[in-house]
């Protein structure tokens, strides 16, 4: 049998069991024809601040050292980039990826009137609202709203992890949280649960009743899909043995076995680095970086780098000038990475962080971070980024 | 068998109106007149009582030791050390405070009040890092929250979490800080496009000096009050803050606002503008009392209507206290509470901006409608959960500081729980057949599946455990 009738029998297998109306299982009877240039976003969101300047290291700038006299990462320890950047030692893993041409670097992400707090700025970015405006919905759930060709399946953006976040909530169409596929697949089959999905098929109208079956439907219609998907691909690859690293090992898995996913949305969380930052940043930013590189060089592997689009960002960077506890407060602007296979630009693509001309002590931002939303959007999810951001963002060349 | 008293309309009426009501009390209110229930609900919620769980002293003393500590340039271990204490202090009392209140809401005999308190906590959304800011505006909230809109709306505006909170402490003469004066109008009061930038400028002149001093209290501080004339709303004069609310209140809008968010709250995420409208008259006729607006609600007939019955869906803190109370659960370990509340998307005392939770369909999604649908097999069944929650940056950075480094991550949590089962099966009518509880936990009307299941049931655990793990179940 070929690879691709496999796919197709074992999905309709576990589908059939099911007794769902027509209407709630097209994506069941798709064609798995564009299985190869099936292009994938994977998300990475660094939680709690990360800092950029001990990130990306402005080495090349005396003002760099001077407001930073104990946490500053000294030149010789720089894995430097070009006169005036370079990366902290434990990004090393990254050196490679860059070298190969895997890895864009934007400088001074933010955006107008910055808020420093956590949850607001988290708010921000998951919602890609402005800064005194409140959205109930992420942009990402808003791509699955805007039910596009590609986007209409109730698996078409997974977050690896227990909850969901709000970047991937829709008004109508939400995303699948799980971080193990056997035990979202257990979960909906379990007997109980399995009776009361055989007999919902009363219940499919809109209202909440009917929002509620066709949520548990779709969930249980998407864990089997994914399960029986995912299934039949085991990566070969080594991977470090953290929890960052295995949520990506996950992503690997799903995205080299073809499932038809988009959107992969993944975290790693402590970057809130107030007090004694240097040896804390450093240990996630060795276990990012690891990760990552295993991550990319597995895709590699398997032909699916350059349909793979992986973005980083934190919901702010850190004050420019160090605390009194070797640490950081919450900044603004800050430093994205993306890697893949198909970077138009490759390498540090704009201005090193001006040092001398702050805003209150902030970096000033050069980019917003709706227009890395909207290049995304526009030139790698295939839909109008203006009907997603609510306004039209200017789009860059770096895909 | 269908039942010809108020059963349904009582049912209906303690589940959005408290959360939830005992069989023997269903049974008794039933035999009488709805208008009279409604009243004994008000009678019964008449009692104040004050969260007392953050001690005032003790974090009075702590906010002086962040003064002194915050005020030095250079700090020594020992001072360092004492500034982590703090923060370690404040967050665990801020834990015990969203506990003791989630415990509030499933003991309270006094319902309608903390479902009110729980409504102004959505409606004044804030965020505190200090447990006894959050405590004093979540006291206001419960001691305001059947009274005058106007009084909780002065008491709110002054409460430390809310001042902090929505940065008035920076607003001052000559450098106005906007935040407070927008979200006033755009999220408190008129909803957003009833004023004008102009409008919102004039009134942060007119909150300037609002501010709280060392202890926790509000003071207004003349030096930093804009004495100037101020135009709002086509009025002019020296306005001070509460001039300023009492022109947004002359605004019927405002009475609109309220009544429709209360309307989408208590009976419909749909509003229905008619009866929208027949509250927001009366509310503002009556002064902004919130029991006259609240009682005009619950005694409409729209508000027993079927489309109004059974199809709201329950909000976690709703989800959680209704089952905690129905089934009388002890949590042996109710810090799990806490995990439960993030995971399913309401972490009380933290909500995710000052728009507060969207509500409504936005709380299922298919992780959180999976939770749900185990939670009652877990917490009745003594069953263990595998599940961690999300983090949040600033316990993270705690944990991070007492932890070495590459720990392992968080280990899974168990609902370590007991439901009373005899004191809830002896609540029930001796000869009460499975189909009969359904019934009573359900609040939709059940459909043919379920009550075939049903039928087939022996025992009436098994029934209970079953029911409350359906779809229906998520709806009141």
């Amino acid at each position: 049998m070929k690879r691709r009738d496999f796919l197709r029998n074992s999905a309709f297998t576990a589908a059939g069991t099911f007794f769902v109306p027509a209407f709630m299982k097209p994506f069941e009877a798709l064609a798995l024809d564009e299985l190869s240039q099936y292009k994938n976003l994977v998300v990475i969101q660094l939680s709690g601040g990360n800092d950029g300047l001990n990130t990306v290291v402005p080495f090349g700038n005396d003002l760099y050292y001077q407001k930073r006299k104990n946490i500053a990462i000294k030149p010789e320890e720089v894995i430097k980039l070009n006169d005036m950047q370079g990366l902290n030692p434990n990004l090393a893993a990254l050196r490679e990826i860059y070298d190969q041409g895997w890895m864009t670097l934007i400088n001074d992400v933010g955006y107008p009137n910055p808020d420093r707090s956590h949850f607001r700025s988290m708010d921000i970015w998951q919602t890609g609202s402005d800064s005194n405006q409140y959205l109930s919905t992420g942009w990402i759930g808003r791509y699955l709203d805007s039910n596009c060709e590609t986007c209409k399946f109730p698996y078409t953006a997974i977050e690896v992890d227990d909850s969901l976040s709000l970047a991937l909530k829709g008004g109508t169409k939400k995303g699948i949280a799980l971080k193990d596929p056997n035990t979202l697949f257990r979960n909906t089959n379990e007997a109980f649960f399995k009776q009361m999905i055989n007999s919902s098929k009363d219940h499919l109208d809109e209202n909440n009743l009917g929002y509620l079956y066709k949520t548990m439907i779709e969930t249980s219609s998407s864990a089997n899909y994914i399960q029986q998907t995912s299934k039949i691909y085991e990566s070969k690859a080594t991977y470090p043995n953290t929890g960052f690293s295995n949520q990506l090992k996950t992503v690997s898995k799903f995205i080299s076995s073809g499932l038809k996913t988009k959107v992969y949305y993944v975290s790693l969380s402590g970057f809130d680095t107030h007090v004694n930052q240097v040896q804390q940043q450093g240990n996630l930013l060795k276990q990012y970086a690891e990760g990552i590189s295993a991550f990319l060089n597995d895709l590699k592997a398997h032909n699916k780098l350059e349909d793979t689009l992986v973005i980083t960002f934190s919901e702010f960077g850190r004050r420019v000038e160090q605390n009194a506890s070797n640490g950081t407060d919450h900044g603004t602007a800050n430093n994205m990475f993306l890697f893949g296979g198909k970077l138009k630009k490759q390498g540090i693509i704009n201005n090193a962080p001006d040092l001398a001309n702050l805003e209150n002590g902030d970096l000033k931002y050069q980019v917003d971070f709706r227009e890395v939303y909207g290049t995304i959007l526009d030139k790698w999810l295939d839909v109008n980024n203006q009907q997603i951001l609510n306004k039209k963002f200017q789009t860059m060349d770096f895909i | 068998m269908e039942r010809k008293d108020n059963f349904i309309s009582v049912k209906h009426l303690y589940s959005r109106a408290a959360f939830g009501i005992s069989y023997p009390n269903l049974e008794a209110l039933s035999k009488k007149n709805i208008n009279k229930v409604v009243d004994e609900l008000f009678k019964k919620s008449t009692i104040v009582e004050d969260l007392k769980s953050v001690d005032e002293n003790e974090m009075r003393q702590q906010m002086a030791l962040q003064v002194l500590l915050g005020g030095k340039k250079e700090l020594t271990q020992e001072e360092k050390d004492q500034r982590q204490e703090i923060t370690r202090i404040q967050n665990e009392r801020s834990r015990t405070l969203n506990i003791d209140w989630l415990m509030r809401l499933i003991k309270t005999s006094a319902p309608l009040r903390e479902k009110m308190t729980l409504f102004w906590h959505g409606h004044f959304a804030c965020r505190s890092n200090n447990p006894m800011f959050a405590q004093q505006l979540n006291n206001i909230q419960r001691k305001y929250a059947l009274g005058s809109f106007r009084t909780l709306l002065v008491e709110v505006s002054k409460s430390p979490a809310m001042l902090q909170y929505l940065n008035n402490q920076q607003n001052r003469k000559g450098r106005p800080n906007e935040n407070f004066a927008r979200e006033l109008m755009e999220l408190f009061t008129l909803g957003i496009g009833n004023y004008t930038e102009q409008d919102i400028k004039e009134s942060a002149r007119s909150f300037t000096g609002w501010t709280y001093d060392k202890d926790g209290k509000f003071q207004l501080r003349p030096t930093y009050h804009d004495e100037g004339n101020k135009t709002f709303f086509g009025k002019t004069g020296n306005f001070d803050g509460e001039s300023i609310i009492d022109i947004i209140l002359e605004n019927p809008k405002t009475a609109t606002f309220i009544s429709r968010k209360l309307y989408i709250f208590f009976v419909n995420e749909t509003a229905n503008e008619a009866h929208v409208k027949e509250l927001a008259n009366h509310f503002q006729a009556q002064n902004y009392d919130i029991s006259a607006v609240l009682k005009k609600m619950f005694t409409a007939d729209w508000f027993y209507a079927a489309p109004n019955v059974g199809t709201k869906i329950k909000s976690p803190a709703e989800f959680l206290v209704n089952l905690s109370r129905e089934f009388y659960v002890t949590y042996n370990k109710p810090q799990v509470l806490i995990q439960l509340q993030s995971s399913l998307g309401q972490y009380l005392f933290n909500p995710p901006n000052v728009a507060g939770w969207p509500g409504g369909k936005s709380w299922i999604d298919s992780s959180s409608l999976m939770l749900r649908m185990k939670i009652p097999s877990l917490v009745l069944n003594d069953g263990q959960i595998d599940f961690s929650g999300k983090a949040d940056p600033e316990d993270e950075a705690v944990i991070a500081l007492n932890k070495p480094a590459n720990a392992k991550p968080k280990p899974k949590s168990y609902v370590d729980a007991q439901s009373d089962w005899p004191k809830f099966l002896t609540g029930l009518p001796k000869d009460i057949k499975p189909l009969d509880l359904a019934k009573f936990l359900l609040q939709p009307n059940l459909n043919q599946k379920i009550v075939d299941m049903v039928a087939n049931n022996q025992g009436l655990k098994s029934t209970a455990i079953e029911v409350t793990s359906l779809p229906e179940y998520q709806l009141c």
